[in-house]
């Protein structure tokens, strides 16, 4: 009988992970001792720093899909179903349409996150975002009308995916009003939850006289509590007040609820060991991307490379090697600077980053890569 | 006396590079009850600093840090 591998989300992380079984794994496949199956509720897989440029104008929604048939190898099996229960004991999954259901020996969850501006009263009526498809349209259409007056990117949600993202957008900002010829009209703030620029201190370093030099003001240790969309303010868990003309929102985020119903963890994202990507709670359980609880970002890169990890040891596991791979909590971002320069960190676990002077050539970069990351996704690069 | 604090929710924020232990703090602390009491375990020195400081402005209760020998335990009630 064939060892089932089953991972659930069709995401950066689980699309690279289906795609490097498939190529490692090649042999054991085709001579049907391994099976790989993917299941996902999209039949797109969805870039989603695309959506930052969406919210610029500068690239549309359609941009950041892609069928994932497309991008997976011919090996991997594709479902496109909802898992709706994980039963850790039996090894079984339980899915909306397939009334069976799935069994598994080796299951990995990467089903990402979601944002959640309904944690926070107020946020749905009164802010934009640029984390889903339709925010990033309803952001662009309100930046294109907006000619003056307070914009506010406010950091609400303390984990969120990207972090480099909240200081992209002022940044970007500034410059795409400036070129407009409005940055006199308008005003922008940036909020952050403690009492630096970013989390990182090195980042924060780097970025205080930027944000100075670029004139954006900066609100440090500004948790919203609620935002008052009629009044057009934003109430704060410190007893803080910032009014604003457009409010931009980095919301909570959440994990799927079926981490939490499954028992793998209690907030949606599911507790593992930092190196191995197992998870505390269950015997041959892995999470990687957004859904893993590592100490680094939720960021793409890190569920690419915490896929190449688990991809490694779950090829071992099967052929009966012990595995030695681990995840060291590799993580690289760029970071736009403006509409046409950028910079890029990389850090590990335990490390701060060195920070680059941004330039032409980075922000070409991640233009770049922008269109090569479908070969990531196919687990090429 | 701090042995005997008893967390509700442990924080493990040990090794945390992005976006570090004071923002799993604050992501914890929001979705917890009024009550609630959390350990922050923490290898960041800078922690001792910046998490009194926002707990202070925040209105949260400090109630120990132990030295755990190679990370500290920050013990905070949620008002």
């Amino acid at each position: 009988m064939s060892e089932r591998i089953v991972i659930v989300g069709g995401g950066t992380g689980g699309t690279v992970l289906a795609n490097r079984l498939a190529d490692k794994l090649s042999r054991e496949i085709d001579d049907g001792d391994v099976s790989v199956t993917m299941v996902t509720d999209d039949v797109d897989h969805v870039y989603k720093p695309i959506f930052l440029y969406v919210a610029f104008g500068e690239r549309e929604v359609a941009d950041a899909r892609r069928p994932v048939r497309e991008l997976l190898d011919r090996r991997v099996d594709l479902q496109i179903d909802r898992v709706v229960g994980i039963d850790t004991d039996a090894q079984h999954l339980e899915c909306q349409d397939e009334p069976e259901g799935i069994d598994y020996d080796h299951l990995v969850l990467a089903t990402g996150a979601r944002i959640a501006p309904e944690a926070t009263p107020g946020l749905v009526e009164g802010a934009h975002d640029f984390y889903t498809p339709d925010g990033a349209e309803r952001l662009r259409d309100a930046l294109a009308e907006f000619t003056g007056g307070h914009l506010v990117l406010s950091v609400v949600g303390a984990v969120h995916m990207c972090p480099a993202a909240p200081l992209e957008f002022v940044l970007m900002a500034d410059d795409w009003f400036r070129e407009r010829g409005l940055r006199d009209d308008v005003d922008i703030t940036y909020t952050y939850p403690i009492g630096r620029a970013h989390g990182i201190q090195s980042i924060a370093d780097w970025a205080t006289p930027v944000l100075e030099e670029r004139d954006i003001e900066v609100e440090t240790f500004f948790n919203a509590e609620e935002v008052d969309p009629d009044e057009q303010v934003i109430r704060t868990l410190e007893g803080t007040e910032l009014a604003y003309d457009l409010l931009v929102a980095i919301p909570d985020h959440r994990g799927d609820e079926l981490v939490k119903e499954a028992g793998l963890g209690d907030d949606g994202w599911v507790p593992v060991e930092k190196r191995t990507l197992e998870a505390k709670e269950a015997e041959n359980v892995y999470a990687i991307g957004d859904t893993a609880d590592v100490p680094t970002s939720k960021a793409g890169s890190v569920a690419h490379y915490e896929a190449g990890v688990v991809a490694d040891r779950l090829a071992s596991r099967v052929r009966g090697q012990i595995p030695t791979a681990e995840f060291d909590g590799k993580t690289v971002c760029f970071i736009e600077s403006g509409m046409d320069e950028a910079t890029f960190v990389e850090f590990e676990y335990g490390k701060q980053p060195v920070m680059r002077s941004p330039s032409k050539f980075i922000h070409w970069s991640k233009l770049a890569y922008n269109e090569s990351y479908w070969l990531t996704a196919k687990g090429l690069l | 006396m701090s042995e005997e604090i008893q967390a509700d929710v442990v924080v493990d924020s040990r090794g945390a590079t992005c976006p570090g232990p004071l923002m799993d703090l604050i992501g914890k602390i929001k979705t917890a009850d009024s009550g609630t009491v959390l350990e922050l375990q923490t290898e960041d020195r800078g922690s001792k600093k910046d998490v009194p400081e926002w707990l202070d402005k925040a209105g949260h209760e400090l109630l120990d840090v132990v030295d755990q020998g190679d990370y500290w335990s920050l013990y905070v009630r949620k008002s």
